[in-house]
Parts: C-alpha cells; structure tokens; sequence
C-alpha cells in the first residue's frame, strides 16, 4: 500500500446517544462484550498496514486513554510513528473545537510531520471491516482529491449525517447535508481519503476563510472544483447513532454470518484483560448468546450479550440484554430488554423490561 | 541507581514431560494448554510477578518452538522490562564445554553469568510443571528471618503418595535434619514442591562444588540439596497451604482442570488479587447455543452441541449434535456434528470428524487397564475421520 497515516476522531456525534457516552468518549463505548468502538476503527488502520494513527480527543478522554495505553494491543507502540494521541488544542484565543473542521485545524502540525503521502480519516462510532489499501488505490486510480466512502442503506434521521449521488465512474454529482428524505440512498460513512499535502491546504485555506463545517464549507462548494469521488463500502455497517441502534449492533453479532464477517480472521484487536475462562454452572442455561471471559452463569441467559465478569445468580432469566462489565445480576430476577453500563447490581427478584426499540438503561455503577 | 535485583528467578523449563505422551511430542511441558485459556508455564511466571519479582530467567532445552514464542518479551506478565524481565537461556555453545543441560543443577550453573548479571542476594529456583499460586515474598521473608542458606518450599501430601517426592525430615523449628529423594518408606509427609530460595553465594559455591564432582549427576534434589546438608548448611523447610498439582501425568493434568469447575471449585481463578496473566488470543467471546452444563469456555467458542463437566479452550468449535463429556480441549479444537467424545484429553488443532466416537464414558473408561488411567488422548494437529474410533485409554499421534 502506497505510504498511509491514520487519524479518527474519538469523539464526535456523542450527542446521538448521550446515555452512553455521559461518562466517556464514543470510541471507548463498550461493544461486544469485551471491545470499545474504537477497536474497529484502529484495527481497521492496522489491518491496512497503517502504522501511524492520530487519535484527536475531546473532553472525557481518561476512560479512551485507559483503554488505548501506549497502543501496543494494536501493534501501535511504535518508535517510528505508532499511537498518537492528540488532544484538542486550547490557548488565549483558541477554545476546544466546536466541529469537525476545528478539530482537524488541531491536527495540522501532526500531519505536517507525517511523511507518508496519503491519510485516512475515519470516526469511531460504526461497526465495519475495511480494507483502507483498497480506497487508497482506488484514489490513486480515480486521480481524486478526495475520496468519501459510502454505504448504501435506508436513510437514518441523526444528529448529522451525508448523502451524495455519485455518476457511473463514481465521481460525486450532489451532495446533502441532513436530507428530510427517505429510502435507501449513499450514506457518507464518514472514512474520507486524501494526500496529506492536499488535506493540509484544504484544512488551512480553510481556516483563513473562518470556514466552520467541513460538509458545507468545503465538500459542498468544492463538488466541481475538486475531484471528490465516492468509494461504494459493501459488507457490514452499523452506526451507532441511538441507544436503539447500539442495541441491534450488538445483537446482531448473534447472527452467524456477521459474526464471521467482523471477527472471522481474528484481526480485531483489543485491550486484554486477564480474566478467567467463563464459567456455566450446574444450574446454567445459556442460548443464542455471547459470553464472555470472568462471567459465571448459574441462571439462564437468552439472546443476550455478557461482556466480562457478569455474574447471573439461580433462577434468574436474562433475556435479550447487554450486560456490561462486571454487572452483577442476583437470583431470581426476570430483566429482558435491559442495557446495562459498566459495574451495576441487580438485586435479588427484580424485573426489569424494555422492548425492542427502547432498551431499559441502567447507568454505570446503579444500584437496582 | 543501584544495578541489582534483590533475588532473581531461575525457571526450570527444559523437560521433556514424557508421561504427558502425545501432549509433549512438539512442545515443552511448560507449554501445554492448561485451564481453557492458560499455558502451565503461566502460573509460575504470573506468580513471580504478584510476588514482586520481575526477574525471570527461563530456561528452555526441549522443543522451545512453542514456548518461546509464548513467553516472547514477557509483556502479558508485565516481564517486559528495561533492566530485568523475563529472558529465555537456552544452552549455548562456549569456547569450552559446550553442553546440553545435563541436570537441573547444571542448568542453573551454566547461566551463574545471567544471574550475576542483577547481582542478586538471593536466587529463586522454580519448576515450570505445577499448577499454583503462591506468593514467594512470603517465602522470601521466612528465608530471611531464619537466616537461612536454602528455604525449600513444602506440603503435606498422602504418606502413600510421599514416596513420588523429595521428602523432607524438619525439626520442630522447620529446619531440615534430612533429605530424602523418593524415598521407599517416606519417614514424614512433607513433600518438597521442587520450589527453592538460595542465598545467592551459597547456590553458586554448591553448584561449582557440584560440576566439580564427576559422580554427580547435577540434578537438586539428588546431589546439590544433600551436600549442603552434609556441610551443615542452614536449611528451612517452608510449609505451604493452598492448592498446588503437579500436572506431570495425565491423570493429574485431567484432574487439575476440573479443579477450575463449580461455581466454588478446588482451584478458584476468578479472584481480581491474585491475576494469573496470560497471552491473551484476538477472539471475540465464546458464542453459546448448545446445552452447557458445569464447563469453562474460552474466547472465540462456537459452542452448539452439548458440552458437560468439561473445559473448552479458545476458538473451539462444537456443532449441534456433538456431545462432549469429562473432557479437556485445548484450543482450536473442531468437534463436527454426532460426534462423541468422553473422557478425554485433545491437544490443540485437533478435528473431529461426524459421528466419530472418542473414548468412553468415565464410568466404564477408569476401569480399563492403560498408561493414562483410561483417559484418551489425542495429540495435536491430528484429524480423526468421520465415523472413526478410537477406545477409551487410547493415545493417538496421528489421524485415524
């Protein structure tokens, strides 16, 4: 692959789901029960051979920067390049960036040192597998500016999002910003690809311009003036832009073939925790279900997701739930539909119910 | 800054572990799969570590392959340090002498330079075989306030057992008068654990003393420990309670991991203090669909057959209809659908094939007359066809 950094934003589009990410970054969201949202975006950068990754943060950055360490579980402790945390950039005159363009201006000096010729800027708020190489080379080949990679599904009404239109040779022809409109359309997934010489002019004519919004300011007006071309993403891709949506995202690794789709090779790397293998009881009963290292399971659990060290006593059901880590579920309780943050405890015989769309929340450290 | 380590650990690594059969065909003793997840050698390396001791020197002679790559920089046991850590010795070739280890004693003598590389005051001797956890602080401790010249870690064992190890004869102050290897009629049933604290001067005086000797056979327990007795060295015998196993047979290393079983098993992991570390593997958590009664599962499973009183390691994959019963599976393990495996041991990478059968049910199989006290074994790599047999208490290293 032609030479190739990194940069994602850790904390951006927080607003769509602030139930989670009260107490954290989006990227150190936990998924799956035993990953952050950030995972997927850097195992990605380094599954395409990319070695150097920025990593702009915002504020509540201690639980990323807990999980992310010196970046040597994604192979980023490096002495050339590696894990490069940036966080946001404050003096007399500047204040912590407001947009995504903002937060990016932070990013110049990072990019100026770089020496490789292309960069990969992606978000942490989507479960995918992308091979970055593959848009590099199309970029290359398209002789694009920049490219923005899409997905095609049905419209999804969030805080902020893209779509575009795209001609035969995949060159973009239109641009929304928010569309009211419905149906299946190219979605921006936000991974955008260009060289890191262009992006530097692009991110500094814009500041002198007092530009503020990358889509309207730049994308939009740029549509004939730059080369901008759309690179069609095909598998698996779920945002994570509601409580509803992290929900299904995490469900949906029930389902067989996304699970190989994500986890197959075995690439998607993770801080380890060195808990003990999972244990099921005599009197356990586990179905359709990821468990995972620490849990000891004496009750039964259903379609459900249990990340590490979720204990479920005697005679409780759980059903359809996200347990986090280390929540403790006592003896008979019945709780179906339930997300639950990190270190909760259910008490002996309660019920809890949410549905489908509307997961019953419990915050981080609640006592039930 | 003072270049010493107050005591570094020697961690013998190098047998071949030959009543493990097929399971040590490729690979060191230290190095076999253990408790789902871990490898035996974890226990000991994770247990210098809780003690505060972050200067391990392991010492490999029998296809390392395996457990080098494992061990690697030490980084999962926070053993990746700047000045100590943990180092793989291996025999080397000198401009004289060049040797094999030839015992546990020689071993030790041919790294004297690594170790006095820290400058150490005391030297911890350890054996990469057992299953445990243990605090050695505590036994450094003892070592001091005795002011003793070797403390020599014990437990009670059965007395019909006493005669498969060093026995130790202590006076009421736990000082030892006597020291039996493998005696025929074992006088007490204080089992040395094969775990030892030196003061460093001492060690190395003995083990120059010892490769001086050519009647020697370099081994501790045999000719170093009885010398240093015989010269009237201060020697301590330190008790520990809790739970140890040697895993040298198979019938113990079967056993040692249904200890990890129950929600209050023998041997209990689960406990934040005393983390036991491992190499961890990029899985995600085990998927369950299938019956799973009283087991362990590791990450990456696929598990949708029934699975009872068994231990199931990483990314093993059991299809609807396949029943595992009292087994251990090591990792990366296929059990394809009907088929049916009992009582059994199953080294990594192993697949079976449809409706083969494998073993019989404990009940009958511990009856039957075998090496491995009617538990089977299958070695690693191997693929046993669809439809294939292999009888209880059997050990096989190839595809059938």
């Amino acid at each position: 692959m032609a030479s190739t950094i990194g940069v994602i934003f850790s904390s951006i589009n927080e607003e769509n789901i602030p139930e989670l990410t009260k107490v954290r970054s989006i990227g150190s969201v936990p998924y799956g029960g035993r990953y952050r949202l950030v995972d997927f975006a850097l195992s990605n950068m380094v599954n395409s051979g990319i070695t150097t990754v920025g990593m702009i943060t915002k504020n509540n950055y201690q639980s990323l920067m807990d999980h992310l360490g010196s970046g040597k579980y994604w192979d980023l402790a490096r002495i050339e390049g590696g894990l490069i945390l940036l966080p946001p950039y404050i003096n007399d005159t500047e204040t912590l960036y407001k947009n995504r363009l903002e937060a990016l201006k932070g990013t110049v000096s990072f990019l100026k040192k770089a020496k490789e010729d292309f960069v990969v800027i992606t978000d942490s708020d989507a479960i995918y597998k992308l091979d970055y190489s593959k848009i590099i080379d199309f970029h290359i080949k398209k002789n694009a500016d920049i490219t923005l990679v899409y997905h095609e599904h049905e419209v999804e009404q969030s805080h902020y999002y893209m779509t575009f239109e795209t001609n035969k040779d995949e060159r973009i022809t239109g641009l929304s910003i928010n569309p009211l409109t419905n149906g299946v359309k190219k979605n921006y997934i936000n991974v955008m690809v260009a060289r890191t010489s262009f992006l530097i002019r692009l991110i500094q004519n814009a500041t002198q311009s007092g530009f503020t919004s990358f889509g309207k300011d730049i994308l939009s007006p740029g549509l004939k003036t730059y080369n901008l071309y759309g690179y069609k993403f095909e598998g698996y891709y779920a945002s994570i832009n509601s409580l509803t949506s992290y929900f299904e995202a995490n469900m949906d690794l029930l389902d067989k073939k996304i699970r190989n789709e994500i986890f197959g090779d075995r690439d998607v790397y993770t801080k380890v925790n060195d808990s003990a293998p999972a244990k099921i009881a005599e009197t356990g009963k586990v179905k359709n279900s990821l468990i995972s290292d620490g849990c000891i399971i004496e009750g039964t659990v259903e379609n459900s997701i249990l990340f590490r060290g979720v204990k479920v006593g005697k005679g409780t059901n759980v059903k359809n739930c996200i347990l986090m880590t280390d929540n403790i579920v006592g003896e008979n309780c019945n709780i179906s539909y339930v997300v639950s943050d990190k270190n909760s405890v259910i008490r002996d015989s309660r019920t809890l119910a949410g549905c489908e769309l509307k997961p019953y929340f419990i915050n981080k450290g609640s006592l039930i | 800054m003072l270049r010493k380590k107050e005591c570094v650990a020697m961690l013998l690594a190098g047998g071949q572990g030959s009543r493990l059969y097929a399971l040590t065909n490729n690979i060191a003793k230290p190095a076999v799969s253990f408790g789902a997840k871990y490898r035996i050698i974890d226990f000991p390396l994770s247990n210098c570590i809780n003690s505060g001791i972050d200067t391990v020197g392991v010492l490999t002679q029998y296809q390392p392959l395996v457990l080098n790559e494992y061990v690697g920089n030490g980084q999962p046991w926070d053993l990746d340090r700047t000045f100590g850590g943990v180092h793989i010795l291996s025999p080397y070739e000198a401009k004289t002498d060049t040797s094999w280890y030839k015992g546990t004693a020689n071993a030790i003598y041919q790294n004297i330079r690594f170790m006095k590389m820290y400058d150490p005051e005391y030297v911890l001797i350890l054996s990469g075989d057992h299953i445990y956890k243990m605090d050695y602080d505590k036994m450094l401790q003892a070592h001091k306030a005795a002011k003793a010249d070797c403390t020599i870690a014990c437990m009670e064992v059965p007395l019909n057992e006493a005669s498969r190890f060093g026995i130790l004869n202590t006076k009421r102050d736990g000082s030892i008068y006597e020291f039996e290897e493998k005696p025929e009629n074992p006088k007490s049933n204080l089992a040395s654990m094969g775990i030892y604290i030196f003061t460093a001067s001492k060690l190395f005086k003995y083990l120059e003393l010892d490769e001086a000797n050519p009647q020697s056979e370099n081994d501790f327990g045999k000719n170093v420990l009885p010398a240093m007795l015989d010269a009237g060295e201060k020697m301590y015998s330190y008790r520990f309670e809790g739970y140890w196993k040697d895993v040298g047979t198979i019938t113990s290393l079967w056993e040692a991991n249904m200890d990890l079983l129950g929600v209050i098993p023998n041997f209990q992991l689960n406990d934040r203090d005393r983390v036991v570390h491992s190499r961890s593997p990029l899985a995600p958590p085990a998927f369950v669909e299938g019956e799973v009664v009283n087991s362990i599962v590791a990450t990456g499973g696929e598990i949708e057959g029934k699975v009872v009183n068994s231990v199931i390691g990483t990314n093993c994959v059991i299809e609807k209809g396949a029943e595992v019963t009292d087994c251990v599976l090591m990792g990366n393990i296929v059990v394809k659908s009907g088929a049916k495996i009992n009582y059994a041991i199953i080294d990594e990478e192993v697949t079976i094939g449809e409706n083969a059968v494998i073993g019989a049910p404990k009940t009958e199989a511990c009856n039957i007359e075998s090496k491995t006290g009617g538990i089977t074994v299958l070695g690693r790599g191997i693929t046993v066809s669809k439809k294939g047999k292999i009888a209880a208490g059997e050990i096989v290293d190839k595809s059938v």
